[in-house]
């Protein structure tokens, strides 16, 4: 059974159908990537995955693990093991980096039934989840994403999920507004996940993050549909060809 | 001022009438407010001062004699922060010598033994009230140089049920020249009750006050209540309010920047649920140059609650070089609450830098869902959202014992109450 199965879905954003009969099947321990040109759905496909309210499901069914995903709370969903790295994460003024992981981590760690992490084995955790990301431990007392830079707010992500720990990471274009330098401390955080207990669906516009972390498959996403499915070489034709034709593909 | 509103303030100038012989301190000054207050009776709508916080709730209700039982005090005592450190406790506006404990080195006596009653500004029918009613009170005063250390005033309102009781305490604060004192307030009850309080404050040349209120008065009561804070030259004000409120309640701070060089923060946040009214009023008077004042006020407002800032900032023309900032924030929890905010700037003086601000709204969707996203459940996720709000005044709270009283009240906020 695959990890993840999307049959059908559609889906709009203030009224405007955005997702239009998506197909997708994710077997647990493989990472995809999802490319598209702009405005193909991709960000709307990953907020109907994590659960966002105010995107309207209209049709089709989506299972992970073989629950319904799509009946369960947000906070759900994250407990089950599903983590979305914000394309655009949210600042959290007043809310300390330390406190926040902290209430997360135990949040789902009550949720799956395990004990909670009190404050010194959390930062002994988070230290070294840090340091593996080449990341100062002086980001644990900034507020969540408050003056961040655009990397960094990007690293910040990665740092959640390598503590989080999900079965299943969706990555939206966490790749745009990196340097190269950044890309691959990203790319070594997801890379440092990848085994039979791990997928992601890694969202991205360019090729370029896929030089990084290799993926199983590739799929097109174009007008709200997958319109093709291929190996690692897909991406990489998709750079020489660019998106142009697969529109009419779609239609 | 309606009929009923009417009776009510006829109600304590009879008490008045009944107690005069018997009030302490001298006569005059009682004289004077008492007719002061009759001929302008309670604050109704039409008085610009009291156009968003209406009265009419103490319409008809004929407050009678202080009288409180002994296990309400010992009930309400166990639901005061526990401190083991200089304590003075109220109970009804009356000092309990036998529970409190005075600190060293400051000096401390009842109002009731030490009435002093000519401070006060005559600023308006309920200052009159307590200066027309006044039976007791802390007088504190810290002499010059001297660290008062941190003093704890505990005031306890008992209303027994049929029986609705006002009090009025007069409190008096001096700190002389460079001495220090950190005073934190707590008022809890039980009960209908009016509680009318009016603390002056005079702080000498470097003085450091910081003061420190937690206003959780009973869900039946009425807190209308005055401070009154003349600052020397360099002396600072510190303070913070946490109000979770009374079924009405006005606090009013008048400062009087009077001394070059002082510093003032008055920072206060609002928990309102039900149908809690509560108002800030400020009026903040910079007489003398380069003086600083700091006010930051948020509410946090639920179900029909109802809270109001009203903050003027009056510069005179000697006042140069003051420094006047002001902002008021509101979160609405539900489609019922309400906040009205009123900023005055008066500026008399032309080098000066003084602004203000207001913004209202909801918890941000985008901030909910990005915390549910990672596992936190929703309450939870509201929870930590309206804490952040409060984090800027909150956790600028220097006295680490009262921050932490403080932060204790607004973390059980949440507990009965799903948002």
């Amino acid at each position: 059974m695959a990890l993840l199965e999307i049959k059908g879905l559609s889906a709009k954003v203030a009224g405007k159908p955005i997702l239009r009969g998506v197909d997708l099947s994710l077997p647990l321990g493989e990472v995809h990537a999802i490319m598209g040109p702009n405005g193909s759905g991709k960000s709307t496909l990953a907020y109907v995955l994590a659960g966002r309210e105010d995107y309207e499901v209209t049709a089709g069914s989506v299972l992970f693990e073989g629950q319904d995903l799509l009946a369960m709370d947000p906070e759900a969903r994250a407990a089950a093991g599903l983590f979305l790295a914000f394309q655009y994460p949210v600042e959290l003024p007043g809310v300390g980096n330390a406190n926040f992981l902290r209430t997360a981590l135990n949040a789902v760690r009550r949720a799956r039934g395990e004990p909670e992490i009190d404050a010194v084995n959390f930062l002994k955790e988070a230290r070294g989840a840090l340091k593996r990301l080449s990341m100062a431990d002086e980001m644990l007392k900034r507020n969540v994403n408050v003056g961040f830079s655009g990397g960094e707010k990007k690293r910040n992500e990665v740092f959640q999920m390598a503590l989080l720990k999900p079965r299943l990471a969706i990555l939206d274009e966490t790749d745009s507004g990196l340097d190269i330098d950044a890309l691959k401390i990203v790319a070594e955080g997801v890379n440092a996940l990848r085994g039979p207990g791990f997928s992601a669906l890694v969202i991205t516009h360019y090729q370029r993050l896929l030089e990084h972390i290799v993926p199983d498959r590739v799929h097109v996403l174009a007008e709200g549909r997958i319109v093709r499915t291929g190996g690692p070489e897909l991406a990489k034709s998709l750079e020489v060809s660019g998106y142009a034709g697969l529109a009419a593909e779609a239609a | 001022m309606s009929a009923a509103l009417k009776q009510t303030a006829e109600g304590f100038s009879a008490r008045y009438q009944r107690l005069a012989e018997l009030l302490p301190g001298p006569a005059e000054p009682r004289r004077r407010a008492a007719a002061s207050f009759r001929a302008r009776g309670l604050p109704d709508t039409r008085d610009e001062a009291w156009r968003f916080t209406n009265l009419r709730a103490l319409e008809g209700t004929l407050f009678g004699e202080v009288d409180e039982r002994e296990d309400a005090v010992r009930a309400l005592l166990a639901r005061a922060p526990a401190t083991d450190g200089p304590l003075l406790l109220f109970a009804n506006g009356r000092f309990r010598a036998e529970r409190s404990l005075l600190p060293r080195g400051v000096h401390v006596a009842s109002f009731a033994a030490e009435p002093v009653l000519d401070g006060a500004p005559d600023v308006g029918p309920l200052v009159s009230l307590n200066t027309m009613l006044a039976e007791d009170g802390a007088v504190i005063s810290v002499p010059a140089g001297a660290d008062g250390g941190t003093l704890v005033l505990l005031s306890l309102g008992v209303g027994e049920a049929g029986n609705p009781i006002a009090f009025h305490p007069r409190h008096l604060v001096r700190l002389g020249a460079g001495a220090r004192l950190a005073l934190i307030e707590i008022a809890l009850g039980d009960g209908v009750y009016l509680h009318n309080p009016v603390m002056e404050v005079a702080l000498g040349e470097e003085a450091r006050f910081e003061h420190l209120r937690l206003q959780k008065e009973s869900p039946l009561a009425f807190h209308l209540g005055s401070l009154h804070v003349a600052l020397g030259a360099r002396a600072s004000y510190e303070g913070f309010s946490l109000v979770t409120g009374a079924r009405l309640a006005r606090n009013e701070i008048h400062a009087d920047m009077a001394g070059a060089g002082a510093v003032l923060t008055a920072n206060a946040a609002q928990l309102l649920d039900g149908t809690r009214h509560a108002d800030i009023t400020t009026v903040v008077r910079h007489e003398a140059p380069g003086c600083s004042s700091r006010q930051t006020v948020k509410n946090v407002i639920t179900g029909r609650a109802h809270g109001v800032f009203q903050g003027k900032i009056a510069v005179a023309r000697a006042a140069q070089k003051t420094d006047g900032y002001q902002m008021n924030q509101a979160l609405l929890l539900s489609d019922q609450a309400a906040v009205d905010s009123k900023p005055e700037l008066e500026i008399f003086a032309d080098d000066v830098k003084c602004s203000h601000g207001a913004t209202v709204g909801a918890l941000d969707p985008e901030q909910l869902f990005y915390l549910r996203s990672r596992g936190v459940p929703r309450q939870q996720a509201r929870a930590i959202l309206v804490r952040a709000f409060l984090a800027e005044t909150l956790d600028a709270v220097p006295h680490a014992w009262g921050r932490a009283v403080l932060e204790n009240e607004v973390d059980a906020w949440w507990k009965d109450r799903p948002l």
